[in-house]
This record gives structure tokens, sequence and C-alpha cells, in this order.
């Protein structure tokens, strides 16, 4: 396996998240574009128009290139899985320079940042193995305006869809501007503590606009997403309509005495990208 | 109202601004994050190795690149300004600029200090980093660089029409952050 041409194509998925957005996102926000007024519309016309001019000039949209998790699903009979996670470390240092990124990880102990975008559990890959043998990454980078404002919620099970829908909305309500709205929501619902964070940031994996493909899971997500635009904190919490673009729920089984709730707040710049690579070594970045 | 201001500004004009209204600057400003805020609180104006008097604050971390020996922003939108609130009053009232730019909003502390100092709030549309950095004519200089690394160091950039500003926290005590 061609471990260059592999870490070429980490470099290029890292480039199209940082300096790209998924179209998904692009037009939600040109609709949110159409559907606003006054310094909520003047928000969304810069945004629109900084995404316009990231893609032509292959800068980083924004500044806070983000923390980069990896979400990998590897075919059990692909031949370099061994390989990856040294092609991906590698990879990170390359982008480092060559996209560039800023330098985001910071040892909490001693404060020394070291450059590389590495460091303990950096990058962070989250392993799935399904039957085939090809990979499939998408890369989810994310800034810690929008990371600082997400929130677990240890519910007691008599609270109820309600107590849900009230914990979500108050996490949004108090976060106001600061995570850079409008946002993409991601909602986990059941597991435990560090199942319900996860589902909440999976969540974010699907594009705005698509809906739970189970009817009662979609009904909460449209009425979470309506009484989150009914609290008016609006684009950048100067007020407006659209507080958040759209709202994921995931749900896991739960413990019959706990109610975890995982809200994962994504600014508008919900980035990611995807690469799939056959097992020939061959790739494609989209 | 729609403002085209050049920094820096005279008090009486910033008095004048009151929130909703967008602004465009051109000139100076100085980028701060929590670190270098930490640093200017320990020290007196004459200490620092640069003035903010002539310049508006930027609660920024900017993603630079040095080619040849000189740097160039390549993203520079507003990093989250609530992190500096419990050091921004101090800070404004003992060094002399008038207009902080960041996103996010900030509290009440800020807002009493901006009363106090005759100053404003404008924010910078969160993520519009591209945006940002076509703005800056020219980085002008950078201090604490090697002590506090690319994103917390204080970057001076001289800025033509730096904007759309919203004026969010105005001198007579308004503010666009209902829940802060």
């Amino acid at each position: 396996m061609d471990t260059k041409h592999l870490q070429d194509g980490i470099v290029q998925l890292i480039r199209k998240a940082e300096t790209d957005l998924p179209s998904d996102v692009f037009s939600g926000l040109k609709k949110a574009y159409r559907n606003e007024t006054g310094v909520a519309r003047i928000q969304l016309e810069a945004l629109l128009k900084n995404v316009e001019l990231a893609r032509k000039t292959y800068c980083p949209l924004c500044q806070d290139t983000g923390i980069l998790t990896f979400f990998v699903r590897v075919g059990s009979m692909f031949p370099g899985i061994g390989l990856l996670q040294h092609i991906i470390e590698q990879a990170i240092i390359r982008a480092t320079t060559e996209v560039p990124l800023r330098p985001n990880t910071v040892d909490p102990v001693t404060n020394k940042n070291h450059g590389d975008n590495l460091g303990a559990y950096h990058p962070h890959i989250v392993w799935e193995f399904e039957a085939g043998d090809s990979v499939h990454i998408t890369l989810l980078p994310k800034g810690s305006g929008s990371e600082n404002m997400s929130a677990l919620g240890m519910l007691s099970p008599n609270a109820g869809f309600d107590g849900i829908k009230q914990f979500v909305v108050d996490v949004v309500k108090k976060a106001d501007g600061r995570p850079c709205p409008p946002l993409v929501v991601g909602v986990g619902i059941g597991g435990n503590a560090d199942l319900v964070m996860n589902l909440g940031k999976r969540a974010l994996l699907r594009p705005v606009g698509h809906t739970h493909p189970e009817k009662h899971i979609a009904g909460l997500e449209k009425e979470l997403l309506k009484m989150i635009n009914a609290t008016g904190v609006g684009p950048m919490g100067l007020g407006g309509t659209v507080t958040a673009l759209d709202v994921h729920v995931e749900v896991a089984f739960r413990h019959p005495a706990s109610l975890p709730v995982g809200v994962v707040i994504q600014c508008w710049a919900d980035r990611r990208a995807t690469m799939i690579i056959k097992k020939d070594g061959s790739w494609e970045v989209r | 109202m729609e403002y085209h201001m050049t920094i820096p500004v005279k008090v009486e004009a910033i008095k004048k601004l009151r929130v909703n209204d967008v602004l465009y600057v051109t000139g100076k400003l100085f980028t701060a994050r929590d670190k270098a805020h930490m640093k200017m609180q320990e020290m007196q104006p004459l200490d620092l190795p640069f003035d903010p008097s002539g310049m508006a604050l930027y609660h920024c971390g900017p993603l630079m690149k040095q080619q040849n020996g000189k740097w160039s922003a390549l993203s520079a939108g507003p990093t989250t300004s609530a992190r500096m609130e419990e050091f921004e009053d101090s800070v404004l009232d003992r060094f002399g600029f008038h207009i902080i730019i960041g996103k996010g909003g900030m509290g009440k502390r800020t807002l009493t200090a901006l009363k106090k100092t005759g100053s404003v709030y404008a924010a910078f549309p969160g993520g519009a980093g591209v945006l940002a950095a076509e703005k800056i004519r020219n980085v002008v200089q950078v201090y604490w660089l090697e002590e506090l690394g690319m994103p917390e160091a204080v970057w001076v950039f001289d800025v033509l029409e730096f904007g759309p500003l919203i004026v969010a926290m105005d001198s007579v005590g308004h503010s666009l952050y209902k829940n802060l």
C-alpha cells in the first residue's frame, strides 16, 4: 500500500473540511438569509460571503480550525488497517503547515502547545468495524466556541419528553450568541454519560434538512427546532428568528433509573468532509 | 445608522453610537485573548510594548502565515468575548482604547465599564475568518509570540473598512445580549 498517496488523501480531506462548507449547511444558511431582516440578515450575508471567499482562496473559513475528530468505518478485509492511525497522524503534521491549521492542541498540565495538532488522545479517532474491504473516514473539525457550550444533563426519568425539551432549549438560551448561531444542535438521549455525548456528536454527521427515520424522533426534532428558534437569540445572538438551522436527535436505550441527555452545540460552520479508500489504496474525497 | 470611522475615534463620536448601528472601522487593531489580557492586567500602560490608546481591541486568535519573514493573516475572525469578561473592565479603564471588537457579547461588568469610559462593544460576524483577513491591509507587529503562541499573541493589524460591525453594547447601557 502506498502510504504517501494515502497521506496525501488525508491532507486533502482536512483541506476540504476546513476550506469548504457542505452544500446542505450552505443551503440552510441561504434559506435563513432569505427569512431574516435587519442586523440578522447582515450577519448571514457576511457568513455566505465568507464561505465563497474561503472556497475561492482555499483558506480555512474560520480561524479556529478546531479539534479534529475522525469517524472511521473500516472494512475488516481492508489490507492496510494497521497503517491508518500512523498515516492520519503524519497527515495532520503536514496539514498543520500545508493547509495550514492553527496549532490547537495544548497539554493541560504544562499548558505547552507543541504546534503540530497532535498530543495525548489527538487526533481523536472513533473506530468502527464492518464487513467489506474499503474505509470510510468522516472528519468533523470543531471549534471551541461551540464545543464550550455543549452540556450533559443526567435527568430523572420522570422528567420525560418535556424535561428533555426544557433542558435542550435552556442550553441554547444560556449559550446565547457565544457559539456563533445559527447552530446545528446534536442531541443524544439515553445510554449513559459518555455514550450520550458521543450520540450528540454523531448526530452532527447527519446532513442539515435530513430528519431521523423514526417518526416520533423526527417529530421531536421538529418541535425542538421550533422551540429553539422561538428563543429569539438569532444569528450571532443579535436577535432574529433563526437560532438553529437544524436539530438532530439520536437515541440509545437507557438504565431504568437514568435519563441522560447530551447536547452538542455546533456553530454555523458545521464543517465536515468524507474520504473513501478502496482496498487498492485509491481514494476519493467528497 | 451606518458609520465609517477612522481609529482613533473621538470619544464624543463613540458616545453617539447606539445598539444596532452598523460600523466599519479603518486604522489599527490589536488582538488580545485571555492570556494577553492577564499580562496587561499586571502591567502599567508605560511598560507595555505597544500603545492601546491609539487602536481598537480585537478579541481574536488569528491563523497566521509567515513567508520570507513577512506575516500575513489567512483567517482572522473574532473569538468568544465572554472569556475576557473578568479582565475587561480594569483593562478598559487603564489603557485608554474605546472600541472593543469581538463576538457573542459580554456581561454586566463590561457594560458598566463601557458607560464609565465612553466606549462601545461591536460584534464582527463569528467564524467569518477569511472575510476579516481580507480587510487586513498590513500586519504591523506582533508581541509576545514566543511566549504565548500564535492564537494568544498580540498582533497589530492595519485594517481598511473592517466590518460589518454591529454595535451590540453601547456607552449608555444598552446591550443586545439578553442572556449574558
